[in-house]
C-alpha cells in the first residue's frame, strides 16, 4: 500500500501499480458493509448506482425525442433527473475513484484489456463495440430487474430480498455462461 | 421513523458517501475489467469476497439498526419474471462491458477508455428503458409479481438465522478459495509482490 512509487511499465497490460495499490478484499467488503449502516442508518436510502445513471440517459434521449418526449415519458416523469442523492452519490464514486487514482499514482490509458486483447487481440474497434453493446445491455438488464450490483446485490442481498438474492444469483449464472461462450479455448471451437 | 438528519442534510452527505464508495472500488480492485471478468472465470475471487464480506457485515448491522428503531428496510419488489429476464440480461453485459454501473464509473476515473465508451452505452440503454417502460411494466413486471417478500417470508428461517447460514457458507466459501484454489487464483503480482 505504501510502495506506490514504483513506475508502470509502458507496455504492462495488468497494470501493476494499481494492483499494488490495491487493500486487502476482505477489508474492502468491510467498509462496504460498514457504508450500508450509514446509508440505512443516516441518509434512509440504500447505496445505488442504476436509478441514478437511467435518469441521466434522459439528456440523450432530449436531442432526439425533444423535452416534451422525455416529460411524457413514464419512466423519466416516474425518475426524474434531478440533484438527488442517488445522482450525488454516482458523481461521487466517479470522484472517489479519481482521488484514489491519484493518490496512488496508477492512473493509466487503456483501450484493450490484457484478458480481452488475449482472446480477441489488440484492435480498439473490437473493445469498444463490445464495451458499448455491454453496456446497453446491463443498463436496460439493471432497469429491467430493478438494481445492478450495488443496488440489488449488495443493499438487496443484506436485507435478505427475495428479488435481490434471484438477482445475485441469476446474474452470476448467466455471467458464468456468458464467459465460458466468450472465453472459449480457439482449438475448442468447433466454428 | 426518527433519522438523525433532514432530508437535504442527507442530500449532500450521498457526495461524501459516494466517495469513499470510489475509492473502495478502486482499491478493492474491481474497477479493473481484468478482475471483474476473471471472477465469471473463477479465475480471481475478488469479487466475491468483497461481496459476501460486505452482505453479512451489512445486513447483521442494518438488522440491529431496524430492530432498535434506527433504520427501515427498503425493499425491491419481487416481480420475479422482470427480475430473472432482467438479471440474465445484466449478467451478459456485466461480461461483454467488463463492468457493472458502479464500477464502471469508477473505471472511467482509472483512465479505462473502454469504460467510457461502455458508460455511453449504458445511458444508451437506459434510453431504451425508458422507451419500452410503459410495454415492460404492463407484460412483464405483472407476471410473478410476488412483492416487496424477503426470504425469512418464505422460508420461516428468521432473520438471524439466515445470517448464521450465510456466514457458514461464506466462511466455507473463502476458506476453499485461500487453501485449494490458492495456486490458481490471485494470479496479479504474485512474483512481484516481495514481502
Amino acid at each position: 500500500m505504501k510502495k506506490t512509487n514504483c513506475k508502470t511499465a509502458p507496455g504492462d497490460t495488468g497494470n501493476r501499480a494499481e494492483a499494488k495499490a490495491r487493500w486487502n478484499p476482505y477489508l474492502v467488503g468491510l467498509g462496504l458493509g460498514l457504508l450500508s449502516w450509514v446509508a440505512f442508518g443516516i441518509l434512509d436510502e440504500p447505496l445505488g448506482i442504476s436509478t441514478a445513471l437511467s435518469s441521466a440517459s434522459s439528456v440523450c434521449a432530449l436531442p432526439v425525442i425533444g423535452s416534451a418526449g422525455v416529460a411524457n415519458n413514464a419512466y423519466w416523469a416516474k425518475n426524474p433527473l434531478q440533484w438527488n442523492g442517488g445522482l450525488l452519490f454516482l458523481i461521487g464514486t466517479f470522484l472517489g475513484s479519481l482521488l484514489s487514482v491519484l493518490v496512488s499514482r496508477t492512473f493509466r490509458l487503456e483501450k484493450v484489456p490484457a484478458t480481452w486483447s488475449q482472446q480477441f487481440g489488440g484492435s480498439p474497434a473490437k473493445r469498444f463495440v463490445a464495451a458499448f453493446l455491454g453496456g446497453v445491455i446491463i443498463m436496460f438488464g439493471a432497469r429491467m430487474a430493478g438494481g445492478c450490483t450495488s443496488g440489488h446485490g449488495i443493499s438487496g442481498s443484506l436485507q435478505l430480498a427475495l428479488s435481490s438474492w434471484t438477482f445475485f444469483l441469476t446474474m452470476f449464472a448467466s455471467g458464468i455462461v456468458t464467459a465460458l461462450v466468450l472465453f472459449r479455448k480457439p482449438s475448442g471451437s468447433t466454428k | 421513523m426518527n433519522f438523525p438528519v433532514s432530508a437535504e442534510t442527507a442530500r449532500w452527505l450521498a457526495i461524501p458517501m459516494g466517495i469513499i464508495f470510489g475509492v473502495l472500488l478502486h482499491r478493492g480492485g474491481v474497477a479493473n475489467y481484468n478482475v471483474i471478468v476473471n471472477q465469471f472465470r473463477f479465475k480471481d475471487f475478488t469479487v466475491l469476497k468483497i461481496m459476501f464480506t460486505a452482505i453479512i457485515v451489512g445486513g447483521i448491522g442494518v438488522l440491529l439498526l431496524k430492530n432498535t428503531g434506527h433504520a427501515q428496510y427498503h425493499i425491491k419488489p419481487a416481480n420475479m419474471l422482470g427480475v430473472v429476464m432482467g438479471a440474465a440480461l445484466f449478467g451478459i453485459g456485466m461480461v461483454l462491458y467488463g463492468y457493472c454501473p458502479g464500477t464502471g464509473v469508477a473505471a472511467m476515473a482509472t483512465g479505462s477508455l473502454h469504460a467510457i465508451v461502455g458508460f455511453v452505452g449504458m445511458l444508451v440503454g437506459g434510453v431504451f428503458y425508458a422507451l419500452s417502460f410503459t410495454w415492460v411494466e404492463a407484460h412483464i413486471q405483472k407476471v410473478a409479481a410476488l412483492g416487496k417478500i424477503r426470504l425469512p417470508d418464505i422460508t420461516g428461517i428468521p432473520d438471524w438465522g439466515w445470517f448464521v447460514i450465510l456466514s457458514i457458507i461464506a466462511g466455507t466459501v473463502f476458506w476453499l478459495i485461500e487453501t485449494r484454489f490458492k495456486r490458481t487464483a490471485n494470479p496479479p503480482p504474485a512474483a512481484s509482490r516481495e514481502n
